[in-house]
């Protein structure tokens, strides 16, 4: 089909275009940009004046419960609330039941995708056998089966030599690992920041050092293996600092935030509201600023959503009875977009943290208009206001503070090749 | 982002009545003394003959312990009785919970047989505000323990039971001492002692047993007896569980009792006319020697006695505020036709 997007601010960090312009679509792939090519038949023309139009965004972690927790989101459920929120390729992290610590699983994920899916899927893989911590994953061959990279989420792996091991062998592959930081006998059963609201409330508190000391161990053992490391979902301001001080003694890490560490704080948890329950816990005023800093400084490269939907009853308890997580894929856009509100990025600056860097973090080729690139393109209109309801939510997850909460910045068309994946109703 | 409100407000009635009762903090000094108040109307009238007041009459107050206490237990049932009200005991043991009822299903089922009142104990921090909030807000809920949270009534029976001892609060130092880190009664003392206008509090503790950041709240922060108790007017102890041992708090029994233990030699350094609190059930030898918590300062039985008092004015208090509130709605409901 051939495509003319016309008239709206293109933002491409990858060729630093900012203007407006026409963009021109055909087969899938990203034909033009400003002249009308020679022999170009438009099939469908869309209006994008006074919109911003962008690389599809990526996003570097989004739960989507399937294959095991289906009445909490699907494939098809969580992909339709990406596409929606602009996001056109996601990671998907490897804690689903099964885990996927097998081909099989792996294959499983992207088929129901293929089939089902509106965005993109990039599953992760198991980096050890169950997530136990004990013995390797079939690395290679779930790469092969297209896993993007490794990790072992958020479970422990107790052994410095298996964690070695681990990164020595997916080294030898040249494979990607990511790092979800935490020491899990400093978590113990914290479910809070341990500051000073967790002090009011009662609640048991999660030290710093549960992330940073976990921080530290990953990147001496980066440093000694040279594996390709990712950080994700870093919460604290000193873990910024151990990644800035890794990287000028020449290692090659990158790492993100989720968007609500860098917008809200442990004082929301106020009244015992687990709307905010997320892991890791929202932390200290410090800590988001050093956050901020870190993504003005540019030592985290991106912004994900961290998208985790829970089902109603999984918030219904006492705080620290209640399960983690934001559904986040649905506002990840409009939630950035304050960022630039609050002067702390430019415009392009953003996109490109939600975009082209976390395509080179996981080194793909996307996050680009460059011609010849595939027509993955999202156009929103970042003065339109809007309010995410559980009426028109897409995510099977309602459990987000940002529900009836008035955002700023509106997703008009999600394309994916030249397919539009995504137009509000 | 969020909007600001005091989470705190959702004990009171649009005109500031209480009408659940949560935590001490966020209450205001015209409350917490019309508590006070009352109670002590209430302890004057447990002295008589005749103990019982027909104000919950036809009212039905279940006991919701989801954690095993006696002397909680009892006293509530106690108050309630001489309010005149129906009284239900249930023990549930978080075991049945997790059989799969949850705990929404366990309050709604026990709202629908129209209960008035419920009185719940439970070991997760914040589960009376989830209550109060999202299960059963038309029944009055009254707080008698959560984890490490609150325990009000605990605290406004020590705030009784130093009025009745020392009057103006506005001149007391207090020291509480031991696990402060655990311990929900600290919490709901402190915002009490501070809303009520106590210039001095001290905590004392070893760190381990000390959470992060209390100095917040308005305290002094000390890790050594004599510094803590030096002059002090009120010395309240706190329990410490045996279980803490074995998680590498604290080293021994012997070694907690030698350096925050209060003996005689402690109590000294205190102000002559100092009392002594325990919320009880006391650890003789762990947190407090038996000549003192025996012995002429001790005021502990005193807190006993307060204590069906202060349940009595809770309960009364909460009641005739959930009344208005409904008659309030109802009045409102009827205004729109």
């Amino acid at each position: 089909m051939n495509i003319k997007i016309a008239g709206g601010r293109v933002i491409d960090p990858s060729q630093k275009i900012d203007q407006v312009t026409d963009l021109y679509i055909a087969n899938g792939a990203i034909l033009a940009l400003g002249e009308q090519p020679e022999g170009f038949i438009t099939d469908e023309v869309f209006d994008a004046s006074g919109q911003v139009v962008c690389p599809g965004l990526i996003d570097l972690s989004a739960h989507l419960r399937e294959p095991g927790d289906t009445q909490k989101g699907t494939i098809a459920s969580e992909t339709a609330a990406a596409v929606a929120g602009g996001i056109t390729t996601l990671v998907t992290p490897p804690t689903t039941q099964p885990i996927v610590d097998t081909t099989a699983v792996a294959e499983m994920i992207l088929d129901r995708a293929a089939d089902s899916g509106f965005a993109r899927v990039l599953p992760l893989g198991a980096l050890t056998k169950g997530l136990e911590g004990e013995q390797l994953a079939p690395m290679h061959a779930l790469a092969s089966a297209g896993c993007i990279g490794f990790t072992n989420a958020r479970k422990p792996i107790n052994s410095s030599l298996v964690l070695l091991r681990a990164l020595e062998y997916a080294a030898t592959h040249d494979l990607l690992v990511i790092f979800q930081a935490e020491d899990r006998t400093l978590v113990a059963n914290g479910c809070i920041h341990e500051g000073t609201t967790a002090t009011r409330l009662g609640l048991t508190g999660i030290p710093n050092a549960a992330e940073t000391i976990e921080v530290s161990r990953c990147l001496l053992l980066v440093e000694e293996t040279g594996v390709r490391a990712h950080f994700g979902q870093l919460s604290c301001a000193q873990s910024i600092q151990l990644i800035d001080n890794a990287r000028k003694r020449g290692l090659r890490v990158t790492a993100d935030v989720s968007i609500h560490h860098l917008l809200l704080t442990d004082e929301q948890i106020d009244g015992f509201d687990s709307r905010f329950h997320v892991n890791p816990p929202l932390r200290s005023q410090l800590d988001r600023a050093g956050l901020r800093q870190g993504i003005v400084t540019d030592t985290i490269e991106a912004i994900c959503s961290d998208h985790q939907p829970q089902d109603a009853m999984s918030k219904q308890a006492p705080f620290a009875a209640t399960e983690p997580g934001i559904s986040g894929l649905e506002t990840l856009l409009p939630l950035s977009l304050l960022l630039v509100e609050q002067q702390l990025l430019a415009l392009p600056q953003l996109i490109e943290k939600l975009t082209l860097a976390p395509a080179r973090v996981l080194g793909i080729e996307a996050g680009s208009l460059a011609i010849g690139s595939a027509a993955d393109v999202c156009v929103f209109n970042p003065e339109q206001e809007w309010v995410l309801t559980s009426e028109n939510i897409r995510s099977k997850g309602h459990n987000t503070p940002f529900l009836n909460y008035p955002l700023k910045g509106r997703v008009n068309l999600t394309l994916i090749d030249d397919q539009p994946v995504y137009r509000p109703a | 982002m969020f909007e600001v409100t005091n989470p705190n407000s959702i004990q009171l009635t649009q005109d500031g009545k209480l009408k659940h009762f949560l935590t001490t903090e966020g209450l205001p000094l015209e409350l917490l003394t019309e508590l006070l108040d009352t109670a002590d109307s209430f302890a004057d009238m447990s002295a008589q003959q005749v103990k019982k007041v027909p104000l919950l009459r036809g009212k039905t107050v279940v006991n919701l312990f989801f954690e095993n206490s006696t002397r909680t237990l009892s006293t509530f049932e106690l108050a309630a009785t001489r309010l005149s009200a129906d009284v239900l005991n249930l023990n549930i043991n978080t075991s049945s919970t997790k059989k799969g009822e949850t705990l929404r299903d366990t309050l709604m089922t026990l709202e629908a047989m129209h209960s008035d009142m419920f009185i719940v104990r439970h070991s997760d921090s914040g589960a009376a505000h989830y209550i109060a909030s999202k299960v059963t807000p038309e029944v009055a809920i009254i707080n008698a323990g959560d984890g490490r949270h609150a325990h009000p009534t605990q605290a406004m029976l020590d705030m009784l039971t130093i009025r009745r001892h020392k009057g103006d609060f506005t001149k007391l130092k207090v020291a509480i001492v031991g696990d402060i880190l655990h311990s929900r009664v600290a919490r709901s003392q402190i915002h009490a002692l501070k809303t009520l206008g106590v210039p001095e509090i001290h905590v004392v503790a070893p760190r381990t047993l000390m959470p992060r950041n209390i100095e917040m709240l308005g305290v002094r922060v000390h890790y050594d007896m004599a510094e803590a108790l030096r002059d002090v007017d009120v010395v309240m102890m706190l329990r410490l569980q045996k279980e803490r041992m074995n998680s590498a708090l604290l080293p021994s029994e012997s070694e907690f009792y030698k350096l925050y233990g209060l003996s005689e030699e402690k109590l000294a350094y205190a102000h002559p006319e100092a009392i002594v609190m325990h919320p009880g059930p006391i650890n003789r030898g762990v947190e407090i020697a038996s000549s003192v918590a025996d012995g002429p300062r001790s005021v502990i039985l005193d807190q006993v006695t307060n204590g069906i008092a202060v349940r009595m004015a809770v309960m009364s208090m909460a009641m005739s505020g959930q009344q208005s509130e409904r008659a309030a709605q109802e009045q409102g409901e009827n205004n729109e036709y």
